[in-house]
């Protein structure tokens, strides 16, 4: 019957239901997710409630990780500092940020000049991290070229020690660390506004702050959600800048986590880095709520 | 309602950054009663980008008489856009001074000129709505939010927005964000409102709505309205007095109908369209193309070769006639005279005009 056969498909094509297509599709990513980042976390969530001595953890219900870490003055210090730290940087970086990002958008007019500033900007991450935290001591340290000048000029008579292995020290490694994408993201955005918007507004009688205020704010918020985001995620999970800059005399979240995991003491660990995340994911919840960003970087 | 718009007393906006004794007591939206010779006065403006190269208008001068409405046409790169920027205070002048209602403006700033730029791809702050964005220049002056919002009320109602006030500029279709640019522009009661190729980003149809409208608005302010375009059908639609440019100077600037009955040179017959320009007897002339006929006819003036191209327009034929020398030459017939005899492409053909349609051009 060759009508009949040529009538039929040639096979039967099995459809997946659109459900089961778009399941599939997703599954690679959410395997990888849950396998790495859920089940870690889970586990993580668990240990903190478990008890422990000083070579192991045993499964027995513990609350004192939890107890301790809302009740003793020492934890809530290291949450305050590393507080002050977010705070001090944010601020600093901001108005650097903005600063820069605006004479680079406003004021320079030449593209290649704007390119070469910016790439001037991004030089110092040409080195790895240690040897930039290195190269700190020439220049902060006791030795240090500042205290050099400071002496030569007879301003102090003996060395300014605050400089280096200090709060201040970790504060300006951030701050020198944090800026760029402080300028970049912003600059993105600024980069966004046509010329024309900024010249009508002129036009209309605005000074260059109401331009600054009613016009260029308004219209960075996405970038400036996406350089605080950065910003504060990685003051938050930093321990590498401040073990280096503080010669491990500054104690943060993060670093109290790393000694305790050092010590065995996973319980208190878990307990400290849940309460960390909780924290981050908050203020990333709260500035994506700020600024849609999923429209800055779709155009 | 427009009425209304016109009766309006400035006085309301309690604004004074300007000094009293330049504000008329009860001054009128409409501003044609002032006494000056000219809206808009160019004198003698030459602009170099770099010092010594060359210029991008190369000593120009222009007067714009009161209440006119001015297209500076010309093809790209003529000088006719740095033109309208110098106008605006967005571009500095290397030589010469500029005037606006017999006033030097030469050198301040956008916001003192008495000048208003309505910009091409409009330049809405996308963040404010309608409203906010026409009053945002009250804003600037620190007028109270409900006075700026009512005045900014009837400047949308002025070019029939107001029913969009409360849109952001993303939510508005192309043609109604110009309309807001508009009432942005004029809110700021500009003696000359400078308008960068306000239409090119408009399809065919609403190009033609909106040229029509942009012409009413300047009827009914009294002011002057300068257009940039390279379209001549705009040109000659809307303009009192078309300014035609080439190679950064003014080629022709006169009414509508004087640049295209009698085009100063090839260049300005060329660029306006429907014109032939012919060498006649040692000289260079022009004909316009409806004047020109298909045939040899005795007493007039012909030319011959091949018809190479038949457009039918509706009301009329557009025939290409290429001459032997590869020149382009067109006659535009009616449609109904096309058909009684109905020539075809690839047929040699005489184009014949009369002497007295001649119109001599002067040499470039």
């Amino acid at each position: 019957m060759p009508a009949a056969q040529s009538a039929a498909p040639p096979h039967q094509r099995q459809v997946l239901s659109p459900k089961v297509a778009s399941w599939l599709q997703v599954a690679p990513m959410a395997v990888i997710f849950t396998l790495m980042v859920l089940i870690p976390l889970a586990i993580i969530f668990v240990v903190s409630f478990l008890d422990y001595d000083f070579a192991q953890v045993f499964p027995e219900l513990y609350l004192g990780s939890w107890v301790d870490l809302f009740t003793s003055q020492l934890t809530l210090n290291l949450y305050a500092l590393t507080f002050k730290f977010v705070a001090i940087v944010w601020v600093v970086t901001f108005v650097l940020g903005f600063c820069i990002a605006y004479f680079l958008s406003f004021h320079v007019r030449s593209g290649a000049l704007r390119l070469l500033l910016m790439a001037a900007i991004a030089i110092p991450f040409w080195t790895s991290g240690p040897i930039r935290m290195v190269s700190w001591v020439p220049l902060l340290g006791r030795e240090g070229l500042i205290n050099q000048a400071l002496m030569g000029l007879h301003l102090t008579s003996e060395p300014v020690t605050w400089l280096m292995y200090s709060e201040f020290a970790v504060l300006v490694a951030y701050i020198n660390l944090l800026t760029m994408p402080m300028v970049a993201a912003m600059a993105n955005s600024m980069a966004k506004i046509p010329h024309s918007v900024i010249q009508a507004a002129k036009d209309a009688g605005a000074s260059e702050g109401q331009i600054i205020r009613d016009i260029i704010f308004p219209l960075i918020k996405p970038g400036i959600a996406i350089g605080s985001i950065f910003v504060v995620t990685a003051v938050m999970g930093d321990v590498f800048i401040v073990k280096q800059m503080s010669g491990s005399q500054v104690n943060t979240v993060g670093m109290s986590i790393v000694t305790e995991l050092n010590a065995f003491m996973y319980p208190p660990a878990a307990a400290k880095s849940i309460v960390l995340l909780v924290i981050v994911l908050s203020i990333v919840g709260l500035l994506l709520r700020f600024a849609d960003i999923r429209k800055e970087l779709q155009k | 309602m427009k009425l209304a718009l016109l009766k309006t007393p400035d006085t309301d906006l309690k604004v004074s950054p300007v000094p009293k004794d330049t504000a008329p007591a009860t001054p009128k939206l409409k501003q044609a009663t002032q006494s000056h010779r000219f809206d808009a006065e160019i004198v003698s403006v030459t602009k170099r980008y770099a010092p010594l190269g060359a210029p991008a208008v190369d000593n120009i001068s222009l007067r714009i008489p009161r209440n006119s409405y001015c297209c500076l046409l010309g093809p790209s790169g003529c000088g006719k856009s740095t033109t309208l920027r110098m106008l605006a205070g967005h571009e500095d002048v290397s030589e010469g001074a500029i005037l606006i209602h017999d006033r030097e403006i030469t050198t301040l700033p956008p916001v003192e000129r008495g000048t208003s730029m309505m910009f091409q791809d409009y330049a809405l702050f996308p963040h404010l709505t309608a409203l906010d964005n026409v009053a945002f220049s009250l804003k600037v002056r620190g007028v109270a939010q409900i006075e700026r919002r009512a005045k900014a009320r009837e400047y949308l109602e002025l070019v029939q927005m107001d029913h969009l006030a409360e849109r952001l500029p993303n939510q508005m279709s192309g043609g109604q964000q110009q309309r807001v640019a508009l009432a942005r522009s004029l809110i700021t009661r500009p003696k000359v409102l400078l308008l960068d190729e306000p239409l090119s980003a408009l399809d065919p149809f609403l190009r033609i709505r909106m040229r029509a409208e942009l012409k009413r608005i300047q009827k009914e302010l009294g002011i002057s309205f300068i257009h940039v375009t390279h379209s001549q059908d705009e040109a000659l639609a809307l303009a009192d007095l078309i300014v035609v440019m080439n190679d950064a100077v003014i080629m022709q600037a006169a009414p509508a109908r004087e640049v295209f009955e009698t085009p100063t040179n090839a260049f300005v017959a060329k660029f306006l369209g429907g014109h032939n320009v012919i060498q006649s007897k040692g000289r260079e002339v022009s004909v316009r193309a409806d004047q020109c006929h298909l045939g040899a006819r005795p007493g007039m003036n012909s030319l011959s070769g091949k018809i190479s191209m038949i457009e039918y327009q509706g009301t009329n034929v557009r025939i290409t006639v290429t001459t032997a020398e590869n020149e382009d030459m067109t006659v535009l017939m009616p449609a109904l005279t096309y058909f009684d005899h109905a020539p075809e492409i690839g047929e040699t053909a005489q184009m014949s005009w009369e002497a007295s349609d001649e119109h001599a051009l002067a040499p470039m």
